[in-house]
């Protein structure tokens, strides 16, 4: 791998991992704990929509999905707060028309699409200088925005209602924090591509709360998580010539598994521990009730 | 000046999906006021509590609070919510939480300040939980979590205490405690407490409502086990003021 870090494709996959790590650990955190797991994907997936968009008008399919997904994300969120449609409901359906609007569009494009592949599951050994700078500039934007809100953000996620006697525009925030989380997906679609987002946005934060219970570490802690993780990911799949966003994701599943069955197995250690001291309590116990007939 | 109206609804309905939850509800709190709403669960009594908070607006009727509307005149609220809807595991510690109670449009984009940071310290002394400030909320017993939700609602010096089923998670010994603290706040705020239990509001609250659809308002010694069954629709406890508080079972 150390030779590979020669070519600029392979110095270009790590500085893309680097990136996309930050983003998804800032805002992987908020995607947890304020439990939008799906409303995320959703986004991701209607992305789809302005990849076929590109690909038809000629465009960067990437900015196509950048438009999309921040579309779909003020969609989703303006549905689900001001219809009385349940929340599931509106995204899955516009998940789904999102995804439809891209097959269309892709069908309606002459020839064929050549790295659709790349987008659907990503390609981290694609990534060009300039998809580079385009992902620096959403992180710059992505952390100044979460380094502004922490705060309110924080409020959100934990007691919106509170939030919003307290005085706080929490629609509007709920928008941004929706809107910052299409800019996330954006920045992940040439690592992981679009269907495997979620799993980046969603595991290295997971892993961080296992460790903490202060937000800034989690974040601190996810992000650090997000980059062990793609690059291990990496070097995996170019060892083994695997699917380069593929390996990762795996590689980050197997992990959060493994440490789960570690502290189920800790928490059932110490469990027994704890009854262990009791039955010797009761042995002794027993000693005194025959001792004394 | 201890006359003034801090709460008044006119005339308020409320109804969710065509099903009325609140009707020609009529209330009038004023400063220093202590009011005990109780009434069965399905009541209407949070909706009451939002419909002060201006979270649900009726669908006839006025609310004003403190002479505005309640989106106006919500900084001068204190509320805390009804326990045990948070998520245990939320990567938040007592401070945090604490110093919530003073966001506000006003100070987005800016940190907290020195006098945040002094009005969230003087609150988590006023219930007695200074020590705990860089605990995880999840991390502290119901009762413990109960008072820093108190103290998120004093930190930004309320005129009015709404508070949702406030002992739904205090164990009975602490109750007598969690009721002095009110006892304590009553001379700086008005205070509207709704519960579901009626041994939560007997013996300090001032005044008790009844709540089911309707309100019955009463003074301190009006309630009678007929307003009580007219509310909850069985034979219940009865609640009597005397010069040692006390209750009696009324027979079924």
């Amino acid at each position: 791998m150390i030779g590979a870090l020669e070519y600029e494709f392979m110095r270009n996959a790590i500085y893309a991992g680097i990136m996309a790590s930050i983003a998804c650990g800032l805002i992987g955190v908020y995607v947890i704990t304020k439990r939008i797991v799906f409303i995320s994907g959703g986004i991701a997936h209607a992305s789809f929509g302005g990849i076929g968009l590109g690909y038809l008008a000629g465009f960067s399919p990437v900015l196509g999905a950048m438009f999309f997904a921040v579309a779909a994300a003020l969609g989703m969120g303006g549905v689900t707060r001001k219809t009385k449609i349940p929340e599931d409901t509106a995204i899955g359906i516009l998940w789904a028309m999102g995804m439809a609007l891209g097959v269309v569009f892709i069908g309606l494009a002459p020839g064929y699409a050549p790295d659709l592949f790349g987008y659907l599951f990503g390609n981290i050994l694609t990534v060009s200088s300039s998809d580079l700078l385009l992902m620096a500039g959403l992180n710059v934007f992505i952390i100044a925005v979460v380094l502004a809100l922490y705060k309110e953000f924080q409020a959100l996620s934990f007691d919106e209602e509170f939030g919003k006697v307290a005085g706080l525009p929490v629609n509007f925030l709920y928008l941004l924090l929706l809107g910052l989380i299409a800019l996330t997906i954006v920045l992940l679609i040439r690592v992981v591509g679009i269907i495997l987002v979620i799993a980046l946005l969603t595991i290295p934060a997971t892993l961080a709360r296992q460790f903490t219970h202060d937000m800034k570490k989690m974040m601190f802690l996810a992000v650090v998580f997000g980059i062990a993780l793609t690059f291990f990911g990496l070097w995996l799949s170019y060892e083994f010539d695997l699917a380069s966003g593929a390996t990762i994701i795996l590689l980050s599943g197997s992990v959060m598994m493994v440490t789960f069955v570690v502290r189920y197995l800790l928490e059932r250690r110490r469990r027994l521990a704890v009854t262990g001291v009791s039955e010797e309590e009761a042995g002794d116990f027993h000693f005194h009730k025959t001792g004394t007939p | 000046m201890s006359n003034h109206e801090v709460v008044r609804l006119e005339d308020v309905w409320v109804q969710y999906n065509h099903v009325p939850v609140l009707e020609s509800i009529n209330l009038s709190i004023k400063q220093n006021d202590f009011i005990g709403v109780i009434g069965p669960n399905g009541g209407g009594k949070t909706t009451l509590l939002k419909v002060v908070l201006g979270l649900v607006s009726p669908r006839r009727g006025t609310v004003s609070v403190l002479g505005r509307s309640p989106a106006e005149s919500r900084h001068y609220l204190g509320y805390v919510p009804q326990h045990g809807i948070f998520d245990r595991e939320f990567p938040i510690s007592v401070w945090e939480v604490v110093l919530m109670g003073r966001l506000s449009t006003s100070r987005l984009f800016r940190r907290y300040s020195r006098t945040d940071r002094q009005a969230a310290e003087d609150a988590l002394r006023v219930v007695d939980m200074l020590q705990y400030k860089d605990r995880q909320i999840g991390k502290l017993s119901g009762g413990e979590q109960q008072r820093v939700f108190i103290a998120r609602a004093l930190v930004s010096h309320p005129k009015l205490l709404l508070l949702d089923e406030p002992t739904a998670s205090v164990d009975p010994a602490m109750q007598a405690e969690f009721f002095e603290l009110l006892e304590g706040l009553r001379s700086e705020m008005a205070i509207i407490l709704v519960s579901h239990d009626i041994s939560a509001v007997s013996v300090s609250v001032e005044t008790i409502a009844c709540l089911n659809r309707h309100l019955h308002y009463h003074g301190p010694a009006e309630i009678t086990a007929e307003v009580l069954e007219a509310t909850y629709k069985c034979p219940v406890q009865m609640i009597a003021h005397g010069a040692v508080p006390h209750r009696v079972l009324k027979e079924h």
